[in-house]
C-alpha cells in the first residue's frame, strides 16, 4: 500500500511537471505582447518591465528560472495586479471555489445515488420515467443557463416572498452557499444518476444477489450491504475526476453569481496574458487533479475489497 | 424488497441533506476564521447613510503612480485628493491646494493647512514632490509616467537621460508647490486631478516597500473616504474619512461594494432585489427596464471608436482616394443604430466627441465638424482613381484588425459586408484578443483596425495629439506637418481661442484627409434608487464618483 502510494505519487509529480511545461511552451507560443497596453511607454519603461518579469532573457532560460522557483513554491507576481504575488491570489481565491466545489460535489453525489437507485427500484415505471427526463435535461442544459435561471427565479420568489428568502449573488455566508453550489453541482449529479441507475440494474439481476435473497437475508441488508454498496462503486470511480472538474470549471456560475472563486482570475489571465497567473493557476489546478485521481484510486481499495493496491 | 429499500433511500437522502447542511455550517466557520467574504447589506440605508454598490472588476492597481485603468481611478478618486479636483458640472475646483496660478513657464499651488492624510498628519508640498519624482523615475515604470512630462525634465528622466531628482518641481514649503514647464501647459489644473498626480507620503510608502498599496492597511488615505477593507476580488469597504478638510461636506458615512462582476443581469438582478443601488443595463435589461417603467439615465465614457488606417509605406490605405472612397460609404449613424444598437452609444463623426468643452461652451457646438455627404457614386469615383495611382486592377483584399469581441465581431462583419456590397472590395477579417490587437496594432500589421481612446483629461488636446507624428500612441504612422503644427500650437499656447481654432483646424483635417473614419462614442445606461441623489456620471475623472451623493426619503 505505500509502495503503491509512492509510486503513484512520483507519477503525479512528473504529470505535473508535464503539464507545467507544456503550458509553459504553449503560453509564450500564442502570439501578443503581455506587456502592451494601449498607452504607448518609453524604451526605458519596458526594458524595466521586462526585466521585472524576466522577459528579457530567452525563453529556455526562463523556462529553468521558473523551474526552479515552482519548486520553492513561488509563482511570482501578476502582471496585471502589479503588487499581487499569484500565491496570494491562489491562497485567498481557491479556498472559495473549493467550498463551492464541495458542496457541488457532495449535492451532486448524494443527488445522484439516490436518484439512481430510486430510478433502478421503479425502473421503466412513472418515477423512473419522470426522474429520466429530468436527468436528461440536467445532462444537456448548459451550466450558464441554469445558473441565470436559478438567479432569475430566486429574484421571483424573493419578490413574492416580500423577504430576502436567499441572496441572489454575493458571497460570504450559508445562504449565499446553497443555490449556486446546486446550480453547480446539478449537471454531475444528472450524470451520476444514470451511472447509479445502470450500475443498480446490473447488480440486481446479479448471482450474489439472488443468493442473498434465497438464504433469506433481510431486504433492507440486501439492499444496502449488497446491492448498494456494489453499485456505488462506479460512482466513486468518477467523483474524483468530477472533484476536480467542478472546483476548477466554477467560472461560470462564479461569474453570474458574483463568486470571489480562482475560476475568474484562471479565465483573464489567459485573455490577459497574465503568464505569471497563467502558470500558477494551471499548475495548481493540474496538482490538484492528479491528486484527486490519486486519493479517489486510494479509496477504491478501502471500498472495494477485491481491489488490491500494489 | 422495493419498499424497504425505499425507506432506506429515504433515509439515505435525509443523512445526505443533513451532511450537505453540515457541511456548508463547517465551510462557512472556516471561511469566517480565515475572513474571505462577508455577508452584504441592503442597497441602502438611511439610518447608517450608506449605500451598496459594485464595481466591474477587482481594481488591479492602487497605487495611484502606476495606475492606469478606470476602475482603480474609480476607487483611488474617493479615497485620495490631488492638488485640484473636478466638481458635479466637471468644472476644476480646489482640492488639497486651495489656490493656484499658471504661467507660460510654471505653475505655483498653495497648499490648504487643514488638508491631513488619514493618520491625522499633514498633506504637504513634499508628498507630491516624492510621488511625481517616483512616477518619472524608470524603476518604477509606470504605464501613465507620459502624463508629466509636462512638468520639466519629465520626459528625459522617464527615458532614463536624467536622475528624477533633476523634474521640475519644488516644495517651496511646506504648503507652497512650485512646478516648472517643460512646454506651455495652459490646461495643467485639468492634469493635476488626475491620479498619476496624487500625492504619497514618503514614511508611509517606505514603510511598506513593494506592498505599498497591495492591501487596505498597506495605503494611506487623503480622500474623502478611507478603505476600510479589502478582500481582493470580493469585498471593498469605503467609509466617510474623520481626517478628511472637507468632511462636513461628505454625506455618506459608509459605501459597502460586496459585489465584483461586470455580468449586466446579475447586476440588474440583485438592483431588482434591493441588493444594489444602482445597476448599469446591458441592451437585454435596457428593454426591461423600459417595461418595468423604470428610470433609466444614460452617460457617455467618454471614448470615442474609429477605424484607423495604416499609413506604412507598403499599405494600399495610404492612397488618400481609397480612403475617401471608404470615407463616403461609411455612416456613423447607421453603425450606432443598426449594427451596434446598444442604448447609451452616439454617432461619431468627428476626431472631437461632443462633450469635450470648448472656449465657452462645447467644442463642437462653437467648431461643428465639415459634414461629409455620402455618396456611392462619388465613392466609386475616388475608388478608379486609388486603382489608377496605385497601379492596380483591383485593390487586394484589406486586412481589418479587431478585438475579440461581441461588438467589434459585429461592426467588423458590418464593415465586411457594406464595402463588398459598395465598392466590392474584399475585407479579411483579423480578430485578436485585446494584448494581440495591440501588438499587431504597434507592429503595423493591418491595413485598418477597430480601434478607440479614452480621454485623459477634459481638453481637446487629449484626443487631439493622438495623431501626431511624435506620437508614440500614433500606431498608424500618420505624418502631415501641416496637423502636427497645429498640435504644436494646442500644445504651446496659452490663449485659449488660439487653441481652439487650431483643435477646428486638426478636425477639419482630419476629415480632409480620411485620417480615420470614426463610428461612436460610447455610453452607459443605468439605472439607480430614487433615494440616491448626487451621484456625478462624467466622462472623465472618477467614474461613478459617490462623494457629494447622499440618500434622501422615497419620493
Amino acid at each position: 500500500m505505500l509502495a503503491y502510494t509512492f509510486k503513484r505519487l512520483i507519477q503525479g509529480v512528473i504529470t505535473v511537471w508535464f503539464i507545467a511545461t507544456a503550458t509553459f511552451f504553449a503560453m509564450h507560443a500564442v502570439p501578443g505582447d503581455p506587456l502592451a497596453n494601449e498607452r504607448a511607454t518609453t524604451e526605458a519603461i519596458r526594458k524595466n518591465l521586462e526585466a521585472r518579469y524576466g522577459l528579457d532573457r530567452p525563453v529556455t532560460e526562463q523556462y529553468v528560472l521558473f523551474l526552479g522557483n515552482m519548486m520553492r513554491g513561488d509563482f511570482g507576481i501578476s502582471f496585471t495586479q502589479e503588487n499581487r504575488r499569484v500565491n496570494d491570489i491562489i491562497r485567498e481565491s481557491f479556498p472559495v471555489s473549493a467550498t463551492l466545489g464541495i458542496l457541488a460535489v457532495a449535492f451532486a453525489a448524494f443527488g445522484g445515488v439516490v436518484w439512481g437507485a430510486l430510478t433502478a427500484i421503479y425502473r421503466n415505471r412513472l418515477p423512473d420515467l419522470v426522474i429520466t427526463f429530468l436527468v436528461i435535461l440536467g445532462i444537456s442544459v448548459p451550466g450558464f443557463v441554469v445558473a441565470a435561471l436559478g438567479q432569475l427565479a430566486l429574484v421571483d420568489i424573493n419578490a413574492w416572498l416580500g423577504f430576502s428568502l436567499l441572496p441572489i449573488a454575493g458571497w460570504g455566508s450559508i445562504r449565499h452557499m446553497i443555490v449556486p453550489s446546486m446550480v453547480l453541482g446539478l449537471g454531475t449529479m444528472a450524470y451520476l444518476t444514470r451511472l447509479m441507475r445502470s450500475s443498480m440494474l446490473e447488480i440486481t439481476n446479479s448471482d450474489f444477489i439472488r443468493t442473498a435473497r434465497a438464504k433469506g437475508l433481510p431486504p433492507t441488508r440486501i439492499f444496502l450491504k449488497h446491492q448498494l454498496r456494489n453499485a456505488i462503486l462506479p460512482v466513486i470511480t468518477v467523483l474524483g475526476p468530477s472533484i476536480a472538474a467542478i472546483t476548477t470549471g466554477g467560472f461560470v456560475v462564479e461569474l453570474v453569481f458574483a463568486i470571489p472563486g480562482l475560476g475568474r482570475s484562471f479565465v483573464q489571465s489567459v485573455q490577459q496574458l497574465d503568464y505569471t497567473v497563467i502558470m500558477g493557476t494551471t499548475v495548481f489546478y493540474g496538482a490538484f487533479l492528479v491528486f484527486m485521481v490519486i486519493v479517489v484510486d486510494l479509496l477504491y481499495g478501502l471500498i472495494d475489497p477485491r481491489v488490491r493496491l500494489e | 424488497m422495493s419498499r424497504a429499500a425505499v425507506r432506506q433511500l429515504v433515509w439515505l437522502g435525509l443523512a445526505g441533506t443533513g451532511i450537505f447542511i453540515a457541511l456548508m455550517v463547517a465551510l462557512s466557520w472556516a471561511a469566517t476564521i480565515t475572513g474571505g467574504g462577508t455577508t452584504a447589506g441592503r442597497a441602502f440605508d438611511l439610518d447608517t447613510k450608506s449605500i451598496t454598490i459594485f464595481l466591474d472588476d477587482e481594481p488591479p492597481q492602487l497605487d495611484s503612480r502606476r495606475t492606469s485603468d478606470t476602475i482603480s481611478g474609480m476607487v483611488l478618486g474617493h479615497i485620495m485628493e490631488g492638488l485640484l479636483r473636478y466638481d458635479a458640472r466637471n468644472q476644476v475646483v480646489p482640492g488639497v491646494a486651495e489656490r493656484w496660478e499658471i504661467r507660460p513657464t510654471g505653475a505655483t499651488f498653495w497648499l490648504r493647512n487643514t488638508a491631513r492624510w488619514s493618520d491625522g498628519k499633514p498633506v504637504t508640498a513634499h508628498d507630491f514632490v516624492f510621488a511625481w519624482r517616483t512616477v518619472v523615475d524608470p524603476a518604477t515604470a509606470s504605464d501613465y509616467a507620459f502624463i508629466l512630462y509636462y512638468v520639466k525634465n519629465g520626459e528625459a528622466i522617464n527615458s532614463s537621460k536624467m536622475p528624477p531628482d533633476q523634474l521640475g518641481v519644488r516644495a517651496i514649503s511646506d504648503s507652497v508647490l512650485e512646478v516648472d514647464f517643460e512646454r506651455p501647459a495652459a490646461f495643467f489644473d485639468k492634469l493635476v486631478t488626475f491620479p498619476t498626480y496624487f500625492p504619497i507620503r514618503q514614511d508611509f510608502q517606505a514603510s511598506r516597500g513593494v506592498r505599498y498599496a497591495a492591501d487596505a492597511q498597506d495605503l494611506l488615505f487623503n480622500g474623502p473616504f478611507v478603505m476600510t477593507r479589502w478582500a481582493h476580488g470580493a469585498n471593498i469597504r469605503l467609509e466617510k474619512n474623520q481626517e478628511y478638510w472637507n468632511r462636513d461636506a461628505i454625506r455618506l458615512n459608509a459605501i459597502d461594494i460586496p459585489y465584483i462582476t461586470s455580468d449586466t443581469p446579475t447586476l440588474v438582478n440583485l438592483f431588482k432585489d434591493g441588493s444594489l443601488v444602482w445597476a448599469r443595463l446591458g441592451p437585454e435589461q435596457f428593454e426591461e427596464a423600459m417595461k418595468l417603467r423604470w428610470n433609466v439615465a444614460r452617460y457617455g465614457d467618454g471614448s470615442i471608436w474609429y477605424v484607423d488606417f495604416n499609413f506604412r509605406p507598403e499599405r494600399p490605405t495610404r492612397n488618400l482616394n481609397l480612403r475617401r472612397a471608404l470615407q463616403l460609404v461609411t455612416d456613423p449613424n447607421e453603425i450606432v443604430n443598426r449594427v451596434i444598437a446598444i442604448p447609451g452609444y452616439k454617432p461619431l463623426n468627428s476626431l472631437f466627441p461632443a462633450w469635450l468643452p470648448g472656449l465657452n461652451g462645447l467644442f463642437r457646438q462653437e467648431y461643428p465638424p465639415p459634414a461629409i455627404t455620402l455618396s456611392i457614386d462619388e465613392a466609386r469615383k475616388h475608388l478608379e482613381m486609388a486603382k489608377k495611382e496605385l497601379g492596380v486592377d483591383q485593390i487586394p483584399p484589406l486586412v481589418l484588425l479587431s478585438d475579440d469581441t461581441i461588438l467589434a465581431n459585429k461592426e467588423a462583419e458590418y464593415f465586411q459586408s457594406l464595402y463588398k456590397r459598395t465598392l466590392n472590395l474584399d475585407i479579411r477579417i483579423d480578430k485578436q484578443i485585446f494584448k494581440q490587437r495591440i501588438a499587431k496594432h504597434n507592429a503595423g500589421d493591418f491595413d485598418m483596425v477597430l480601434a478607440g481612446w479614452g480621454p485623459d483629461y477634459a481638453d481637446p488636446l487629449t484626443f487631439g495629439d493622438l495623431y501626431a507624428s511624435f506620437n508614440g500612441n500614433n500606431r498608424s504612422l500618420y505624418n502631415n506637418p501641416a496637423y502636427d503644427a497645429q498640435v504644436r500650437i494646442a500644445q504651446n499656447s496659452t490663449d485659449q481661442s488660439a487653441r481652439m481654432d487650431a483643435f477646428a483646424e486638426m478636425q477639419r483635417i482630419m476629415i480632409e484627409d480620411a485620417v480615420h473614419l470614426p463610428t461612436h462614442e460610447r455610453g452607459r445606461v443605468f439605472v439607480q434608487a430614487p433615494q440616491l441623489k448626487g451621484v456625478v456620471h462624467r466622462a472623465i475623472g472618477t467614474e461613478p464618483d459617490f462623494t457629494d451623493a447622499y440618500l434622501v426619503e422615497a419620493p
